[in-house]
């Protein structure tokens, strides 16, 4: 079937400054602080108490409803409970684990000798207890968007795409671990049973091409599809349109056009869930830009503060204009580098003045650039300044809640208006008027 | 250590606003050489006096408003020649000068600035400059006259017929088709060699300033209309001559696609390239004034809006495609 793709843009991919790089392990920081936020829904509730002493993989915290587990990425002793700043921004409570270097594993981690005789639901419990969320960046808790779609999936999507410039984390981790991934992979099928098992890759990966093709070697009827490099077709509901032509609706979610989308680093993390008993507590983490000394693809665990995973880096350059959480498109800006390495925190990306794109007056020219980028197909320009006049009747009209963020407008403004900025706050407005 | 914290995206493209300008200004250099070349040095000196008083405008009202310089943005520099493209190269300098000031100040400035007037500055001041100075808009100097670079009044030009004052009696001009083409024929600096415009027009596709939705539904309405509705009897001669004479090319080109005053809906830039198109041909048919561009753009301005408004395109999810 042809796909009908719209919109997108081709930023510098820059990838070359991490995936040349060979995989290394980060040492285990001193101290890790685990935030009680990490997924999207509620919080958890602290498990242990401060001076509790506590073993790398147990749970130390959770919670009922749409909530996953964290657990202790390192063993030691519970040193405080208190809030520390998140590099979704703000404080947030964490758990603070003084480490002490033995790396003791928690007594119930052990891996399920026969994976293959689990049922689907017992799948879907091991993934939830091992805390594991969508990996490449939302945080959706895995465990749920795998339930919701059981019965309902004729295809599931492996997003392998990383469209983000810069980020090579799940390169690296398909170069690496091509096998595991895969089986990871498989392990979601038995859960949902698709007609259609589909890894979507962009071409600008050649060599974990060539690794998947030799690992599908054991997995005969996953589709490698390989998709020409676009920006942001590693969206959700833009991997779906090219990897099936279908859309979403509005409003909807994948399992409403039957699919299922999992992350390449989400996958992985079930595998290690089920055939390593390991739960979410390690992830690779991409630390690039040219405000970085040494740029590369390190195995961090979580609660390990950006300060040390810069410095397993190289380092800060000279010439640091900000620090983001995440890639050049979709990251947070971070203020404070002490904030911790959370389990969706694909990259950190240091960039220097010579990308700052900014402009001291930003102005419209109407010149409807953003229009054509779109992967939404909205129209940015009016959604801006509708934002701009507090306007929540045009802001509904034209849909402002359909954004996805994903920057492309703003890229290719020419104007270099804060367009994106303008729409959260714009989104906030209608959110607070709904009330 | 300084960290910046601003919103994402953190990285932008490479265009710029400047940029498109220039490219815009690259583009109109085809049609400015050939009015120079048909119609004398003249023309030259009167794009001159145009982007001089575009950019004096623009900067006085910058200083009175106490604005940032807006100069180096380049739209001033780009109104200016878009107006002397549509003034003939008999104009006096200072009709030249009132123009370029009224677009900047009256038409631009006053009504929203950059990416803000609802209605084409060029065209806008041309408008103007029709009310005040009838005479020097409407009179051409006559093919190979020689013009003073001097001051000149109306009554020292030697003036001729344009192509159009033909088609207007009706009857065809008689310029040969390729004449037409390549610009031998009498008409404002920079409307009378498709050649030249059409290698302007190019260059923005190829650099994508612009889409071909407006040129192409501006154009094609006013084929299709001239061709249905000939005067004479022979119907695709008569369009062949419609499209080449005048000023159809160039305001389709680079006035209909003007970024602040065309909409920018896929959809509603094409209704809006045929809102002009056909407008364009009723008042060639029925105005006073053999031309009708200026005047179908200008009423199209003022729709562009209400065209947005009601030809939104259908978003992501929302389509026949999407059903599945």
């Amino acid at each position: 079937m042809k796909s009908l793709l719209f919109g997108g843009v081709h930023p510098d991919g820059r990838k070359e400054l991490s995936a040349a790089v060979p995989l290394t392990a980060m040492a285990l920081p001193a101290q890790a602080a685990v935030p009680l936020r990490q997924h999207i829904g509620a919080p958890c509730k602290p498990l242990v108490a401060v001076g509790d002493a506590v073993r790398m993989g147990q749970k130390i915290g959770g919670g009922e409803g749409l909530c996953v587990p964290i657990h202790a990425p390192v063993s030691g002793v519970v040193e405080a409970i208190e809030d520390r700043p998140h590099p979704g921004g703000g404080l947030c409570p964490a758990i603070i684990i003084k480490n002490d270097f033995l790396d003791t594993p928690a007594p119930c981690l052990k891996p399920y000798s026969h994976p293959e005789l689990l049922s689907p639901e017992e799948l879907v419990s091991i993934i939830h207890d091992a805390g594991i969320v969508g990996m490449g960046g939302a945080a959706f808790p895995t465990d749920v968007k795998a339930k919701t779609g059981m019965g309902r999936t004729d295809t599931l999507i492996l997003n392998a795409c990383e469209c983000e410039p810069y980020i090579t984390a799940d390169d690296a981790l398909l170069r690496s671990r091509p096998g595991d991934v895969l089986r990871g992979l498989a392990l979601l099928a038995r859960i949902l049973t698709p007609c259609r098992t589909v890894i979507g890759l962009e071409d600008n990966k050649p060599e974990a091409a060539a690794a998947l093709r030799e690992a599908l070697k054991d997995h005969p009827g996953v589709e490698l599809k390989t998709l020409p490099t676009r920006y942001p077709q590693g969206a959700e509901k833009q991997l779906i349109q090219a990897a099936t032509g279908r859309q979403v609706p509005p409003g909807g979610l994948p399992k409403d056009v039957g699919c299922a989308v999992f992350n390449t680093a989400t996958a992985y993390a079930a595998y290690r869930a089920v055939y390593e008993g390991i739960p979410l507590i390690e992830r690779i983490v991409t630390v690039t830009g040219e405000g970085v000394k040494q740029p590369r693809n390190l195995t961090v665990r979580v609660g390990t503060s950006f300060l040390e995973v810069i410095a397993a880096a190289g380092g800060l350059g000279n010439d640091v204009w900000k620090v983001l959480s995440g890639g050049p498109m979709m990251g947070v800006a971070q203020e404070d580098l002490s904030v911790p390495v959370t389990k969706s925190a694909n990259a950190i990306v240091c960039l220097s003045s010579a990308q700052n794109g900014e402009s001291a007056h930003p102005v419209c020219i109407r010149c409807g650039k953003c229009l054509e980028v779109c992967p939404m197909r909205l129209e940015p320009l009016y959604l801006y300044r509708y934002s701009n006049a507090g306007d929540a009747d045009a802001l509904n009209r034209l849909h402002l809640m359909d954004c996805i963020e994903c920057g492309c407008c703003a890229y290719a403004c020419p104007g270099k208006l804060p367009l994106v900025e303008g729409f959260r706050a714009g989104k906030q407005a209608l959110k607070e008027g709904a009330k | 250590m300084n960290l910046t914290v601003s919103s994402s995206p953190h990285i932008r493209g490479k265009d710029t606003t400047s940029r498109l300008m220039l490219d815009v200004v690259i583009a109109l250099l085809p049609a400015l050489i050939a009015g120079m070349i048909f119609q004398g040095l003249r023309a030259a000196l009167v794009a001159v006096v145009c982007v001089l008083s575009a950019l004096a405008g623009e900067w006085l009202l910058g200083l009175i408003l106490r604005r940032h310089n807006t100069l180096p943005d380049g739209s001033a520099l780009v109104t200016g020649l878009l107006l002397a493209l549509t003034l003939p190269a008999s104009v006096p300098y200072h009709v030249a000068a009132i123009g370029g000031l009224f677009a900047m100040v009256m038409v631009k400035g006053l009504c929203g600035g950059l990416g803000q007037n609802t209605f084409n500055p060029a065209l806008g001041a041309r408008a103007f400059l029709m009310l005040l100075f009838p005479a020097c808009l409407t009179r051409f100097p006559a093919l190979g006259a020689a013009l003073p670079l001097g001051g000149l009044s109306p009554a020292d030009v030697v003036t001729g017929a344009t192509p159009l004052h033909h088609m207007q009696m009706p009857a065809l001009p008689e310029a040969s088709l390729a004449e037409m083409f390549l610009g031998r024929i009498g008409g404002c600096i920079g409307e009378t060699s498709a050649l030249a415009l059409l290698i302007g027009g190019g260059y923005l596709l190829f650099r994508r300033v612009i889409s071909v939705r407006i040129p192409a539904a501006y154009l094609g309405t006013v084929a299709v209309l001239t061709l249905a509705f000939p005067k004479g009897d022979s119907p695709v001669l008569w369009m062949a001559y419609s499209l080449l004479g005048g000023g159809v090319l160039l305001g389709a080109i680079f006035m209909a696609t003007d970024y602040a005053t065309s909409p920018v809906g896929p959809m509603a830039q094409v209704a809006y390239g045929v809102g002009c198109g056909a407008l364009t041909v009723v008042f060639r048919y029925t105005g006073l004034f053999p031309e009708g561009v200026t005047y179908a753009i200008l009423i199209m301005n003022a729709a562009a809006w209400l065209l947005d408004r009601y030809l939104v395109p259908t978003r992501y999810g929302a389509g026949k495609e999407a059903a599945r």
